[in-house]
């Protein structure tokens, strides 16, 4: 049965590694099919990282990290909302900016509370479920926030393709100046996708140092808000498509750890860029049929809106 | 005297350096179309932006059935009663038409309750439609369509259409009038705006006529004649551009042998096997309804697609169809792309630096790759002057300048290389009719000079004003080309609806004799 429990851990560690990208992803899709580029993903993670982490220390309780992580995030995504939506910046430049800020802001505030140890969320196990072999320990028997990933994920897809709020969204992103006429405010319903996108992006920090960890350390995201940016492109804009390319990543992630606890003679930062690499490769595999792209890709991305023109 | 369903008084709008609506007055009954005339810039976009809600005006007042109404956006519009056919359609490529449908009612509905009430509204005025289809997926005049339901759909009072004709068949158009005459008799009254004038005098029961921002006249269509209501639109008389009857028998410039490209855009056309020979001295005009290959078939010839065989496309004689736009334009090919901000211009350069874009291989940039900068200001003046080009000097911006006089300096640009073959895309599209005749008259001119012009436009009546012989391009493929005496406006309307295999058939019987 060795065999066995590694092969359900590593099936675990592949669904906690998957989540924050999840998480993070979902969010950037939501905002991106408004039409609104937001680079500040990795930058709106930290801050809800830090923000999660320090909250959860000084009360003691890991859900009021959450909150402060989400509130976090949603304040880091208002700048980024305002600066591009209300005074027309850049959204690109912002983008990165905002990024740069998060880094700098996290590790700022984060400073005092480096190696400070903390107990994070513990699993939850549903009733019976949970105790049903193989599947019970491989999906009943997470933290509060995977199963909050999941409900996220068919919220959103539901509500995207489902809901007139979604079909509203999918129209801003699609022709701005076509919504604008028939009478919809742009802006405002790309002010709140954006503010969805930082809430998501700090829950996705906040799972990173409250359970992936748990603890804080300075540019703790390594790069997964760019790789949850990827995503949502290599994805063609489908929250199925994020949510399988999400635990690729993860499943990587957890390979090459494994890989060298084994002790294969591999540098080990060859192997941490295994994950990066092979969801790349995989996605641009998948993502190749530009019709998709452009059925999907919302056309507006990116681009200014002035409501008097 | 009834109420009138929709009156203006004293609207006035003001921009940064336009008066665009000064102090109009405007008044329409229950049940009348009531046509709102006037030359692009004249005003009639700002008046119904503004009675839609999109745009607020700096005074004047609104009043519904005799009382004073606010209108502060389009959904307040429409639940007064008010609907708009916008000239640039309001919809949404990847949704279906359904949901385009959807997006424009406030009030909460299902979908299901929707698409059937689409599918009865759809039959009950002549409009067929799927419900289900993706609007990418539809013709110039399905969206339409699917544009006049969405306000249908919502049982208005006043019904506005902005220039509605201007991308239709003439079977579609009478199609539509059909419709319209359906509705202003249960009632509805519409608000038609045209700079055409027939239409009008068909379809209107009374006109406002725009000028300069000004009302310049009301009227009774009906008992005007064009000449008194383009006089009321453009204060002088209609000008009227010249040609001279020239006999066709100079030696083909441009040829296209059985082009056929499959189209980069998946929302797009592929050409499909097209002949075409374009001879020294004419005129060829390519009818047909937008989306049915004129893009693709133009970016073949200017080379921005590169087509799988070099002799799909000659010059001269000579295989170009593989080389670069540069190269093309080496050879004598000038082209006037059919987006003037963008591909015809860059908007942020100024008019002397975009005279230089296409025109450096001629002098203005030496051998070592300086730009000789005399040259280049003195060529830009020249195009400013000789086709009365109206812009701050030649370092205005390119966007700062209206389309039909971006599209005069473009053209010149264009014309004054002198070239040996001529494309061009939708010339006049927007243009005023002052400017148009300018641009009409000066590549008539060319072509006398010994060009070969090749025009491609959706304005039939252009087309059989400047041209030589015409064909008409639909999916992709091209009908027979006749010469402009010996056709007519029902004829390439009918192939304009893909309808010309019998005239095709009948050519290729004749072809051996």
């Amino acid at each position: 049965m060795d065999g066995m429990d590694t092969a359900i851990a590593i099936l675990v560690g592949t669904i906690r590694a998957g989540t924050p990208l999840v998480f993070a992803a979902l969010g950037e899709l939501i905002a991106e099919k408004s039409g609104v580029l937001n680079l500040g993903v990795e930058g709106m993670m930290l801050v809800g990282a830090v923000a999660g982490f320090i909250a959860t220390v000084l009360t003691g309780n890991p859900y009021f990290g959450i909150l402060a992580a989400i509130a976090a995030g949603i304040l880091l995504s208002l700048v980024f909302g305002t600066l591009t939506q209300v005074l027309l910046t850049n959204q690109v430049a912002t983008g990165l900016a905002l990024t740069i800020f998060g880094i700098g802001m996290s590790a700022f505030i984060g400073l005092d509370f480096v190696g400070t140890p903390i107990e994070g969320l513990k699993p939850i196990p549903i009733p019976f479920l949970a105790d049903i072999p193989i599947v019970g320990p491989l999906l009943f028997n997470h933290d509060a926030l995977i199963y909050f990933s999941i409900v996220m994920f068919a919220l959103v897809s539901w509500f995207l393709f489902h809901s007139r709020g979604g079909l509203i969204l999918r129209a801003v992103g699609e022709s701005h100046h076509a919504a604008h006429a028939i009478g919809y405010s742009v802006v405002k319903i790309r002010f709140l996708a954006v503010m969805f996108g930082g809430a998501m992006a700090g829950l996705a920090g906040a799972y990173l140092s409250l359970v992936y960890t748990p603890q804080w350390a300075e540019n703790m995201t390594a790069g997964r808000g760019w790789i949850a940016l990827a995503l949502v492109v290599f994805a063609t804009w489908r929250p199925g498509r994020v949510l399988i390319g999400a635990y690729l990543f993860g499943g990587i992630t957890i390979l090459s750890l494994h890989v060298q606890a084994v002790g294969y003679d591999v540098s080990s930062h060859l192997v941490a860029t295994l994950p990066y690499l092979a969801t790349v490769i995989v996605l641009a595999m998948i993502s190749r049929d530009a019709t998709k792209i452009r059925l999907n890709a919302p056309a507006s991305l990116g681009k200014p809106f002035h409501p008097g023109a | 005297m009834s109420t009138s369903q929709l009156e203006l008084k004293g609207i006035t709008k003001q921009y940064p350096g336009v008066l665009a609506n000064d102090a109009i007055d405007l008044a329409i009954l229950p049940g009348e179309v009531h046509a709102l005339l006037g030359e692009n810039g004249a005003g009639k976009s700002t008046l119904v932006k503004i009675i839609y809600g999109v745009v607020r005006a700096d005074a004047g007042e609104i009043l519904w059935n005799g009382a004073p109404v606010h209108i502060a956006n389009p959904s307040q519009a429409r639940a007064l009663g008010i609907g708009m056919v916008f000239q640039h359609f309001n919809l949404f490529d990847t949704l279906t038409v359904a949901e385009n449908i959807s997006l424009g009612i406030d009030e909460a509905h299902d979908l299901k309750v929707l698409t059937s009430e689409i599918e009865e509204i759809s039959e009950r005025y002549g409009l067929p439609i799927n419900p289900h289809q993706h609007v990418h997926a539809l013709s110039v005049g399905e969206r339409q369509r699917v544009e006049i339901i969405r306000c249908l759909v919502q049982d208005p009072k006043v019904l506005i259409m902005d220039e509605p004709t201007s991308v239709l068949t003439p079977q579609e158009v009478e199609k539509l009038f059909e419709t319209l005459q359906r509705l202003s008799s249960e009632g509805c009254s519409i608000l038609y705006i045209s700079h055409k004038l027939e239409e009008i005098q068909v379809l209107c029961d009374s006109a406002t006529v725009l000028r300069g921002g000004k009302v310049t006249a009301h009227c009774t269509p009906r008992e005007e004649t064009p000449k008194s209501l383009a006089e009321m639109m453009i204060g002088s008389e209609l000008p009227v551009c010249k040609r001279d009857g020239r006999a066709l028998e100079g030696e083909t410039q441009l040829s296209l042998h059985g082009l056929a490209i499959p189209s980069p855009d998946p929302h797009g056309t592929d050409l499909n096997g097209i002949d075409l020979t374009v001879r020294k001295g004419e005129v060829l005009g390519i009818a047909g309804v937008a989306g049915n290959g004129q893009k693709e078939l133009l970016a073949a010839i200017n080379g921005e697609l590169i087509s799988p065989r070099s002799d799909m496309i000659r010059i001269d004689g000579e295989g170009v169809a593989t080389v670069s736009p540069a190269r093309r334009r080496a050879r004598g090919l000038a082209f006037v792309p059919e987006e003037r901000l963008g591909r015809g211009a860059v908007p942020e350069m100024s008019l002397a630096n975009n005279a230089l874009l296409t025109s450096y291989q001629h002098e203005m940039v030496s051998p070592q790759g300086f730009i000789d900068f005399g040259h280049m200001r003195d060529y830009a003046t020249r195009i400013r002057k000789n086709f009365d080009v109206r812009s701050d000097g030649i370092d205005a911006e390119a966007k700062s300048l209206s389309g039909g006089n971006l599209q005069k300096f473009i053209i010149g640009r264009e014309i004054m290389l002198e070239p040996k073959i001529l494309v061009l895309g939708h010339p006049t599209w927007g243009v005023d009719v002052g400017a148009a005749t300018i641009i009409h008259q000066a590549i008539i001119d060319l072509a006398s000079r010994g060009a070969s012009v090749l025009v491609v436009s959706e304005d039939l009546d252009e087309l059989f004003e400047i041209c030589d012989s015409i064909a008409v391009i639909s999916e992709g493929r091209l009908s027979p080309v006749r010469p402009t005496s010996e056709t007519n406006v029902e004829e390439i309307g009918r192939w304009m609806s893909g309808q010309f295999a019998d005239a095709t058939q009948e050519v290729h019987h004749a072809a051996p004799a």
